[in-house]
């Protein structure tokens, strides 16, 4: 996950304290799993000793120093390439539902049940995320919606490997 | 949760090709049930079956404990007016009449006078979100909010089951998602049943439970786990 990036993004609207970054970073992008402090201090000095976030004021109090940072010229620059940059799409050629059905099939178990027992569990977290979609705000929608989508193209290919299973069973049987 | 309608071991052929071989179905009060499966595996020859529209060559279909085949022509067809609500791909609405006197037809043809028909019909299409399509003919309005009157016109009789047929296969995903969220909303509020026959997944997931058709028969993958 691009944490670096995304506090830049979050820096270039306004200047922020740590502890804010995280909070906005959990809100908008960390879903079910907020960032640790020890990740946002250790991004943060990242950040800084690149030279894209400079601290813009420093406030003391009670407890430690509160250091507000800011984005550099260099950290938008960071953020324009970033943006402007595709991410490399991720084809799972390693997937582990394929290993299981060939699996099954060359012992001469019943690969239609595995791709049964997979087409339950992936409706099953479906049903889930459309359900959290009818709850949340616009972000969660979209962030449900990717994960649906992608859930989805999984189950067309469990479909069309049901429809191929006598096919798959006599290349493996060769 | 009370069975509404159960179909046990049903058989259906046309001419040498087996639709329905052995299907048996039980759908609760208030359910939500998904129906899925490959092209030309049965679904919608089920659905009809458990709608009362097909009869299945073997096997029963009760509705509220009551087998179907038993019940006279008046009275089946009393009951798809007044129980049973439908919502197919398209082609449902009467293209002369507007989109409140559409919704209205159902309570019209039950007798109900003109004023309350329109009135009932006017709080369906407020609920769906398409108040504003009211005095619009079907041909005037988009195809999601053309879907949304079918689903008002479905339950306004106050249906205990709606069978729906790939209602938002003509639809793109935005609009087919609304359609369902509203139609799958408004259906929880009245306690009313969905017999939902989809291909598209997302749209599954919108339901309680899947069933899958397969060779005519129908399985609950969830359940045989």
């Amino acid at each position: 996950m691009s944490i670096g990036q995304a506090f830049l993004g979050l820096l270039e609207t306004r200047p922020s304290h740590g502890y804010d970054l995280k909070r906005a970073y959990d809100e908008r992008f960390g879903a079910d799993r907020p960032l640790a402090y020890g990740q946002v201090y250790a991004t943060l000095s990242r950040l800084l000793k690149h030279g894209l976030v400079t601290v813009d004021s420093v406030e003391s109090g009670e407890g430690p120093d509160r250091k507000r940072y800011a984005i550099t010229d260099a950290g938008v620059a960071d953020v324009e390439r970033w943006l402007a940059q595709p991410e490399k799409p991720e084809p799972y050629l390693q997937s582990v539902l394929y290993m299981k059905v060939v699996l099954a099939l060359s012992t001469g178990r019943k690969a239609t049940e595995v791709l049964d027992t997979q087409r339950a569990e992936h409706l099953r977290m479906m049903r889930e995320l459309t359900r959290r979609k009818s709850t949340g705000d616009l972000s969660d929608q979209l962030i449900c919606d990717h994960a649906l989508f992608h859930l989805e193209a999984d189950l067309r290919w469990l479909e069309l490997t049901a429809a191929r299973l006598d096919d798959l069973a006599a290349a493996v049987a060769r | 949760m009370s069975a509404l309608l159960v179909a046990e071991d049903l058989h259906k052929r046309f001419g040498a090709t087996p639709a329905l071989d052995g299907a048996s179905v039980t759908v609760g009060a208030g359910e939500i049930v998904a129906v899925m499966g490959p092209s030309g595996s049965g679904k919608s020859t089920l659905l009809h079956c458990l709608a009362g529209i097909v009869t299945p060559d073997s096997g029963t279909v009760s509705y509220r404990g009551q087998p179907l085949s038993s019940l006279s022509d008046a009275r089946r067809s009393a009951l798809r007016r007044g129980e049973f609500g439908f919502v197919f791909q398209f082609g449902q609405l009467v293209p002369e009449l507007t989109c409140l006197e559409n919704v209205a037809l159902p309570l019209r043809l039950d007798g109900t006078k003109r004023r309350d028909a329109e009135r009932r019909a006017a709080e369906w299409l407020d609920r769906l979100e398409i108040e504003d399509v009211a005095k619009k003919r079907p041909s005037e309005v988009s195809g999601g909010q053309g879907q949304r009157v079918a689903v008002a016109r479905a339950l306004v009789t106050g249906a205990r089951v709606v069978f729906a047929d790939e209602p938002t296969g003509a639809l793109d995903s935005l609009n087919g998602e609304r359609v369902m969220r509203l139609f799958t909303a408004a259906a929880r509020d009245s306690g009313a049943a969905i017999v939902l026959v989809t291909h598209e997944a997302r749209v599954a997931a919108y339901s309680d439970r899947e069933i899958v058709v397969r060779d005519g028969r129908a399985l609950d993958l969830e359940r045989a786990r």
